[in-house]
Protein backbone atom coordinates (compact mmCIF):
# COMPACT_ATOMS: atom_id res chain seq x y z
CA UNK A 1 0.00 0.00 0.00
CA UNK A 2 1.25 3.25 -0.87
CA UNK A 3 0.80 5.78 2.23
CA UNK A 4 0.75 3.36 5.11
CA UNK A 5 1.06 3.74 8.68
CA UNK A 6 4.55 5.89 7.96
CA UNK A 7 2.47 8.83 6.26
CA UNK A 8 -0.61 8.56 8.70
CA UNK A 9 1.08 8.59 11.97
CA UNK A 10 1.78 12.43 10.34
CA UNK A 11 -1.04 13.05 8.98
CA UNK A 12 -3.58 12.17 11.42
CA UNK A 13 -2.23 14.31 14.63
CA UNK A 14 -2.70 17.19 12.44
CA UNK A 15 -6.33 16.46 11.89
CA UNK A 16 -6.84 17.40 15.38
CA UNK A 17 -5.88 20.87 14.84
CA UNK A 18 -8.13 21.12 11.56
CA UNK A 19 -4.83 21.13 9.47
CA UNK A 20 -3.29 23.45 11.30
CA UNK A 21 0.47 23.62 11.96
CA UNK A 22 1.13 26.83 13.84
CA UNK A 23 0.05 27.67 17.26
CA UNK A 24 -2.30 31.32 17.79
CA UNK A 25 0.16 31.66 20.38
CA UNK A 26 3.62 31.87 21.67
CA UNK A 27 2.32 30.56 25.18
CA UNK A 28 3.81 27.53 25.71
CA UNK A 29 7.53 26.70 25.59
CA UNK A 30 8.70 22.73 26.54
CA UNK A 31 8.58 23.01 30.31
CA UNK A 32 5.63 25.35 30.46
CA UNK A 33 3.73 24.16 33.15
CA UNK A 34 -0.22 23.15 32.28
CA UNK A 35 -3.65 22.82 34.64
CA UNK A 36 -6.79 22.51 34.16
CA UNK A 37 -9.21 25.09 35.59
CA UNK A 38 -11.01 23.39 38.34
CA UNK A 39 -14.08 24.23 38.26
CA UNK A 40 -14.38 24.50 34.38
CA UNK A 41 -15.66 28.26 33.40
CA UNK A 42 -19.69 28.39 32.82
CA UNK A 43 -20.91 28.03 29.17
CA UNK A 44 -17.68 26.23 28.38
CA UNK A 45 -18.34 24.46 24.97
CA UNK A 46 -18.51 20.56 25.55
CA UNK A 47 -14.69 19.67 24.34
CA UNK A 48 -13.82 17.70 22.17
CA UNK A 49 -12.48 13.84 22.71
CA UNK A 50 -8.50 14.81 22.42
CA UNK A 51 -9.13 18.27 24.22
CA UNK A 52 -11.28 15.99 27.17
CA UNK A 53 -7.93 13.96 27.56
CA UNK A 54 -5.72 16.72 28.01
CA UNK A 55 -8.20 18.05 30.29
CA UNK A 56 -7.93 15.14 32.62
CA UNK A 57 -4.03 14.61 32.05
CA UNK A 58 -3.35 18.19 33.51
CA UNK A 59 -5.70 18.01 36.45
CA UNK A 60 -2.54 17.90 38.59
CA UNK A 61 0.03 20.47 36.42
CA UNK A 62 2.17 19.05 33.61
CA UNK A 63 4.93 20.19 31.90
CA UNK A 64 4.09 20.78 27.79
CA UNK A 65 6.41 18.20 26.71
CA UNK A 66 5.54 15.43 29.49
CA UNK A 67 1.81 16.07 28.08
CA UNK A 68 3.06 15.26 24.38
CA UNK A 69 5.06 12.19 25.48
CA UNK A 70 1.79 10.91 27.52
CA UNK A 71 0.21 12.06 24.72
CA UNK A 72 2.01 10.30 22.36
CA UNK A 73 1.84 13.17 19.97
CA UNK A 74 4.10 15.71 18.84
CA UNK A 75 5.01 18.98 20.81
CA UNK A 76 3.75 20.93 17.82
CA UNK A 77 0.06 18.80 17.53
CA UNK A 78 -0.28 19.62 21.41
CA UNK A 79 0.69 23.15 21.61
CA UNK A 80 -1.84 24.04 19.08
CA UNK A 81 -4.65 22.16 20.88
CA UNK A 82 -3.27 24.25 24.30
CA UNK A 83 -3.41 27.61 22.68
CA UNK A 84 -7.23 26.48 22.09
CA UNK A 85 -7.79 25.19 25.77
CA UNK A 86 -6.36 28.53 26.67
CA UNK A 87 -8.19 30.93 24.42
CA UNK A 88 -11.55 28.79 25.76
CA UNK A 89 -10.58 29.21 29.16
CA UNK A 90 -9.83 25.74 30.16
CA UNK A 91 -6.53 25.65 31.55
CA UNK A 92 -3.91 28.12 32.99
CA UNK A 93 -0.32 28.15 31.41
CA UNK A 94 2.69 28.96 33.60
CA UNK A 95 5.42 29.73 32.04
CA UNK A 96 9.34 28.38 33.09
CA UNK A 97 11.23 29.90 35.72
CA UNK A 98 13.19 32.58 34.41
CA UNK A 99 16.77 31.80 35.33
CA UNK A 100 18.53 35.36 35.97
CA UNK A 101 17.58 37.82 37.96
CA UNK A 102 18.45 41.14 36.64
CA UNK A 103 20.80 39.90 34.31
CA UNK A 104 22.63 37.45 36.87
CA UNK A 105 21.34 34.14 37.08
CA UNK A 106 19.31 33.97 40.22
CA UNK A 107 21.25 32.98 43.20
CA UNK A 108 18.38 31.68 45.57
CA UNK A 109 17.23 29.52 42.32
CA UNK A 110 20.68 27.83 42.02
CA UNK A 111 20.77 27.16 45.77
CA UNK A 112 17.63 26.01 45.67
CA UNK A 113 18.42 23.57 42.68
CA UNK A 114 21.96 22.62 44.17
CA UNK A 115 20.09 21.70 47.75
CA UNK A 116 17.62 19.59 45.93
CA UNK A 117 20.17 17.81 43.59
CA UNK A 118 21.87 16.73 47.54
CA UNK A 119 18.80 14.57 48.42
CA UNK A 120 18.23 12.89 45.65
CA UNK B 1 5.92 29.96 45.25
CA UNK B 2 3.67 29.14 42.87
CA UNK B 3 1.71 31.44 41.29
CA UNK B 4 -2.06 32.89 42.10
CA UNK B 5 -4.57 30.65 40.13
CA UNK B 6 -8.19 31.59 38.97
CA UNK B 7 -10.50 29.44 40.79
CA UNK B 8 -9.91 27.52 44.18
CA UNK B 9 -10.03 24.12 42.69
CA UNK B 10 -7.18 24.42 40.16
CA UNK B 11 -3.76 22.92 41.23
CA UNK B 12 -0.77 25.54 41.99
CA UNK B 13 1.65 24.54 39.20
CA UNK B 14 5.18 24.34 40.16
CA UNK B 15 8.15 26.16 38.61
CA UNK B 16 9.92 24.73 36.27
CA UNK B 17 13.58 24.94 34.73
CA UNK B 18 15.88 22.57 32.78
CA UNK B 19 18.96 21.68 32.20
CA UNK B 20 20.38 20.10 28.87
CA UNK B 21 22.15 16.89 28.48
CA UNK B 22 24.26 17.09 25.38
CA UNK B 23 27.07 14.62 23.19
CA UNK B 24 27.15 13.01 20.24
CA UNK B 25 25.27 10.18 18.72
CA UNK B 26 25.32 7.03 21.33
CA UNK B 27 27.37 8.63 23.79
CA UNK B 28 25.07 7.61 27.28
CA UNK B 29 22.86 10.65 26.99
CA UNK B 30 19.78 8.99 27.81
CA UNK B 31 21.04 6.40 29.91
CA UNK B 32 22.24 9.75 31.98
CA UNK B 33 18.65 11.38 31.76
CA UNK B 34 17.13 7.83 32.96
CA UNK B 35 19.85 7.33 36.31
CA UNK B 36 18.46 10.56 37.86
CA UNK B 37 14.93 11.18 36.45
CA UNK B 38 12.31 10.13 39.07
CA UNK B 39 10.12 9.11 35.96
CA UNK B 40 11.34 6.11 33.58
CA UNK B 41 12.65 8.94 30.38
CA UNK B 42 10.10 9.85 27.98
CA UNK B 43 9.97 10.87 24.64
CA UNK B 44 8.21 12.94 22.47
CA UNK B 45 8.67 12.59 18.50
CA UNK B 46 8.18 15.81 16.20
CA UNK B 47 8.14 15.59 12.42
CA UNK B 48 10.51 17.06 10.92
CA UNK B 49 8.50 18.28 7.79
CA UNK B 50 6.81 20.83 10.57
CA UNK B 51 9.49 21.11 13.27
CA UNK B 52 11.99 22.21 11.34
CA UNK B 53 10.83 23.63 7.88
CA UNK B 54 8.76 26.79 6.87
CA UNK B 55 5.64 25.13 5.60
CA UNK B 56 2.32 26.71 6.05
CA UNK B 57 0.28 23.84 4.70
CA UNK B 58 0.03 20.24 4.94
CA UNK B 59 -0.37 19.62 1.14
CA UNK B 60 2.08 17.19 -0.12
CA UNK B 61 2.93 15.92 3.55
CA UNK B 62 1.42 12.49 2.69
CA UNK B 63 3.83 12.38 -0.22
CA UNK B 64 6.75 12.31 2.91
CA UNK B 65 8.50 10.14 4.53
CA UNK B 66 7.62 10.43 8.11
CA UNK B 67 11.29 11.59 9.35
CA UNK B 68 10.92 12.29 13.13
CA UNK B 69 13.16 14.18 15.47
CA UNK B 70 12.79 12.56 19.44
CA UNK B 71 13.81 14.00 22.32
CA UNK B 72 14.23 11.99 25.46
CA UNK B 73 13.17 13.57 29.10
CA UNK B 74 13.67 13.07 32.19
CA UNK B 75 12.04 15.00 35.62
CA UNK B 76 13.41 15.71 39.20
CA UNK B 77 11.08 17.28 41.56
CA UNK B 78 13.59 20.22 43.62
CA UNK B 79 10.78 21.35 45.95
CA UNK B 80 6.86 21.17 46.37
CA UNK B 81 7.01 24.20 44.37
CA UNK B 82 9.95 23.86 41.62
CA UNK B 83 10.80 21.02 38.84
CA UNK B 84 13.80 20.25 36.98
CA UNK B 85 13.61 18.94 33.50
CA UNK B 86 16.58 16.79 32.10
CA UNK B 87 16.79 17.07 27.92
CA UNK B 88 18.96 15.05 25.70
CA UNK B 89 19.48 16.78 22.88
CA UNK B 90 19.17 15.17 19.60
CA UNK B 91 22.75 13.55 18.64
CA UNK B 92 22.31 13.62 15.06
CA UNK B 93 23.94 16.66 13.76
CA UNK B 94 21.41 17.63 11.52
CA UNK B 95 18.69 17.87 14.02
CA UNK B 96 20.53 20.24 15.68
CA UNK B 97 18.53 23.43 14.33
CA UNK B 98 16.27 21.91 17.33
CA UNK B 99 18.92 23.09 19.56
CA UNK B 100 18.43 26.34 19.69
CA UNK B 101 15.02 26.16 20.91
CA UNK B 102 16.28 23.78 23.70
CA UNK B 103 18.90 26.20 24.61
CA UNK B 104 16.34 28.70 25.47
CA UNK B 105 16.01 29.24 29.12
CA UNK B 106 18.44 26.65 30.40
CA UNK B 107 20.24 26.51 33.22
CA UNK B 108 23.35 25.49 31.55
CA UNK B 109 24.56 21.74 29.93
CA UNK B 110 26.36 18.99 30.28
CA UNK B 111 28.57 17.55 27.60
CA UNK B 112 28.99 14.02 27.62
CA UNK B 113 31.98 12.68 26.12
CA UNK B 114 32.62 9.14 25.24
CA UNK B 115 35.98 8.50 26.47
CA UNK B 116 36.42 6.17 23.21
CA UNK B 117 35.94 9.01 20.53
CA UNK B 118 35.69 11.99 22.38
CA UNK B 119 35.90 13.73 18.87
CA UNK B 120 31.58 13.05 18.41
CA UNK B 121 31.35 15.26 21.26
CA UNK B 122 33.38 17.88 19.81
CA UNK B 123 30.13 19.87 18.09
CA UNK B 124 28.06 19.78 21.22
CA UNK B 125 31.24 21.22 23.02
CA UNK B 126 31.59 23.97 20.26
CA UNK B 127 27.59 24.84 20.53
CA UNK B 128 27.81 26.02 23.91
CA UNK B 129 30.74 27.55 23.98
CA UNK B 130 30.12 29.85 20.72
CA UNK B 131 26.72 30.65 22.45
CA UNK B 132 28.44 31.31 26.08
CA UNK B 133 25.99 28.72 27.40
CA UNK B 134 27.48 27.18 30.66
CA UNK B 135 28.56 23.80 30.73
CA UNK B 136 30.18 20.97 32.39
CA UNK B 137 31.73 17.97 30.87
CA UNK B 138 31.24 14.77 31.64
CA UNK B 139 33.72 11.98 30.75
CA UNK B 140 31.46 9.08 30.44
CA UNK B 141 33.46 5.24 30.97
CA UNK B 142 32.88 2.36 29.03
CA UNK B 143 31.68 0.15 31.31
CA UNK B 144 32.53 2.82 33.79
CA UNK B 145 36.14 2.57 32.87
CA UNK B 146 38.21 5.13 32.95
CA UNK B 147 41.57 4.85 31.29
CA UNK B 148 42.51 8.53 31.50
CA UNK B 149 42.67 11.37 33.96
CA UNK B 150 40.08 14.21 33.73
CA UNK B 151 43.26 16.69 33.01
CA UNK B 152 44.25 15.05 30.10
CA UNK B 153 40.56 14.71 28.65
CA UNK B 154 40.36 18.19 29.16
CA UNK B 155 43.76 19.07 27.28
CA UNK B 156 42.56 16.43 24.59
CA UNK B 157 39.66 18.96 23.93
CA UNK B 158 40.60 21.92 24.17
CA UNK B 159 39.20 23.10 27.15
CA UNK B 160 39.52 26.42 29.11
CA UNK B 161 40.28 26.02 32.77
CA UNK B 162 36.51 27.09 34.06
CA UNK B 163 34.72 24.58 32.67
CA UNK B 164 34.68 21.19 34.73
CA UNK B 165 35.93 18.11 33.93
CA UNK B 166 34.00 15.23 35.95
CA UNK B 167 34.41 11.60 35.28
CA UNK B 168 31.69 9.63 35.23
CA UNK B 169 29.26 6.54 34.78
CA UNK B 170 25.68 7.53 33.24
CA UNK B 171 24.14 4.48 34.69
CA UNK B 172 25.19 5.45 38.18
CA UNK B 173 22.68 7.94 39.64
CA UNK B 174 25.22 8.95 42.26
CA UNK B 175 27.31 9.56 39.75
CA UNK B 176 24.94 11.68 37.95
CA UNK B 177 24.05 13.61 40.64
CA UNK B 178 27.35 15.21 41.11
CA UNK B 179 28.13 15.93 37.58
CA UNK B 180 24.42 18.48 38.01
CA UNK B 181 25.90 19.34 41.46
CA UNK B 182 29.34 20.42 39.46
CA UNK B 183 27.21 22.20 36.88
CA UNK B 184 25.04 24.10 39.39
CA UNK B 185 28.50 24.98 41.34
CA UNK B 186 30.12 26.22 38.08
CA UNK B 187 26.91 28.64 37.82
CA UNK B 188 26.99 30.12 41.22
CA UNK B 189 30.49 30.27 41.12
CA UNK B 190 29.96 32.77 38.17
CA UNK B 191 27.59 34.91 40.19
CA UNK B 192 28.79 35.21 43.67
CA UNK B 193 32.14 37.50 42.37
CA UNK B 194 29.87 40.22 42.20
CA UNK B 195 27.21 42.04 44.71
CA UNK B 196 23.75 40.40 43.55
CA UNK B 197 21.96 43.70 42.43
CA UNK B 198 18.38 41.93 42.99
CA UNK B 199 19.02 41.13 46.98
Amino acid sequence: MSGGDEAGRLVRPFALTGGRTRPSRADFTLITTVTTVDPPPERAARPQPEHARILRLCARPVAVAELAARLDLPVSVVVIMLCDLLEAGLITARPPRPVTATGDLDLDLLQKVRDGLGRI
Amino acid sequence: MAGSDPTDGTVAAPDTVKILIAGGFGVGKTTMVGSVSEIAPLRTEEPLTVAGLDIDDLKGIEEKRSTTVALDFGRITIADDLVLYLFGTPGQQRFWFMWNDLAIGALGAVVLVDVRRPESSFAAIDFFERRSIPFVVGVNGFHGLHPYPAEEIRESLALPADVPVLLCDARERESCRDVLIALIDRLIADVEPRPSPAR
